[in-house]
């Protein structure tokens, strides 16, 4: 009874799609769904719609910036925008679409990217 | 447990009377959109997606503008759908690979009647799309515009006004002609409650952003007005 009860739960939280899964995506493909629209193919900040950006989107393959900025501030930046750390509205929020493991990820994702660590 | 059951029955009502408004699509609709709520919420089926989502179509869409667009189906998102699957390296930046990008079926004008109709049936449940999300107030639309251009980056994404703006989310320059307002309001305000994974940022704006926001873009495209 317990374990139909419990399939029922897990099936109606489906159905109602209240909780996001965050199973094991890869860390590259939710950059390329999420990131990659301003920081672009090749992470430099060339995404498609830097021609409308009054800001440029940072480079994360440039060392010198990336290595300046400490991994708690990119964490920040990432989850709550760029205005929580003293940059562009531009950059936005993406707390509500990634869990807090997947912006983990992406941080150590950009440290690979970068070439460069804090 | 009683609750239990009539959780599942209602939901059962809700996707059976969808289910009732999809039978009468093209099933060739259904091969790039979703017609009723999809019970994979992953980001595996956001990657595999041929289209836009169209289960809540009939609180989304205007009616005379879908009957419209259907028989001329100009792009609304200038870099296809999903956009990460139609871009290449440039010289300067990112680009759009047309290539890749298919034309949407043009319908004859009874077919597009039909399809508006059928469409216009498939309703979000009330408390995703609220009857007066957007209250109606449209002196906030110059803030509004700010906002989409300035205070809250909108522009990176979407084009606005006289075609401005970004390329990987839907065009807006018409979103007044093409959307409702409510629905404006309520996808603006939560994207994620519409589409878990979709790549368009819950900006935690407050009610009156959202509804200067709305004004704008409502009168978008309607000359004015």
């Amino acid at each position: 009874m317990k374990t139909q009860m419990l399939a029922a739960i897990a099936g109606l939280g489906l159905l109602l799609a209240s909780s996001t899964s965050h199973a094991d995506q890869s860390i590259e493909q939710i950059y390329g769904v999420y990131c990659v629209q301003c920081h672009g193919l090749q992470r430099n900040g060339t995404g498609i719609n830097v021609p409308a950006l009054s800001v440029k989107p940072r480079d994360h393959t440039e060392a010198k910036g990336m290595g300046d900025t400490p991994d708690d501030e990119l964490f920040k930046a990432i989850k709550e925008g760029g205005l929580a750390v003293n940059k562009s509205v531009l950059m936005p929020t993406w707390g509500r679409v990634l869990s807090e493991d997947q912006i983990k990820g992406l941080v150590k994702y950009l440290r690979q990217v970068c070439k460069c660590g804090k | 447990m009683k609750g239990l059951f009539l959780a599942v029955a209602g939901l059962t009502a809700v996707f059976l009377s969808s289910a009732i408004a999809a039978d009468k699509l093209d099933p060739s609709c259904g091969g790039c959109h979703a017609l009723a709520k999809p019970t994979d919420t992953s980001l595996e089926r956001l990657l595999t997606r041929k289209g836009p989502d169209l289960w809540f179509a009939g609180s989304k869409f205007n009616k005379e503008w879908l009957v419209s667009w259907l028989q001329d189906p100009k792009p609304i998102r200038p870099a296809g759908y999903p956009y990460f699957k139609n871009i290449k390296k440039g010289a300067k930046h990112d680009e759009i690979d047309q290539s890749k990008i298919a034309a949407h079926p043009k319908l004859k004008k009874a077919d597009a009647e039909a399809t508006a109709e059928a469409l216009m049936a498939l309703k979000a449940p009330a408390d995703l799309v609220p009857a007066g999300a957007f209250k109606g107030d449209m002196k906030g639309s110059r803030m509004g515009g700010l906002a989409f251009i300035k205070f809250r980056g909108c522009v990176a994404c979407h084009q606005g006004e006289n075609g401005e703006g970004g390329l990987s989310g839907p065009r807006l320059t018409d979103a007044g002609a093409r959307l409702q307002p409510d629905f404006i309001a309520a996808y603006t305000s939560d994207p994620q409650r519409f589409d878990p994974h979709i790549w368009m940022p819950t900006s935690n704006l407050k009610d009156l952003d959202v509804q200067r926001l709305t004004a704008f873009l409502v009168q978008l495209g309607q000359g004015g007005k």
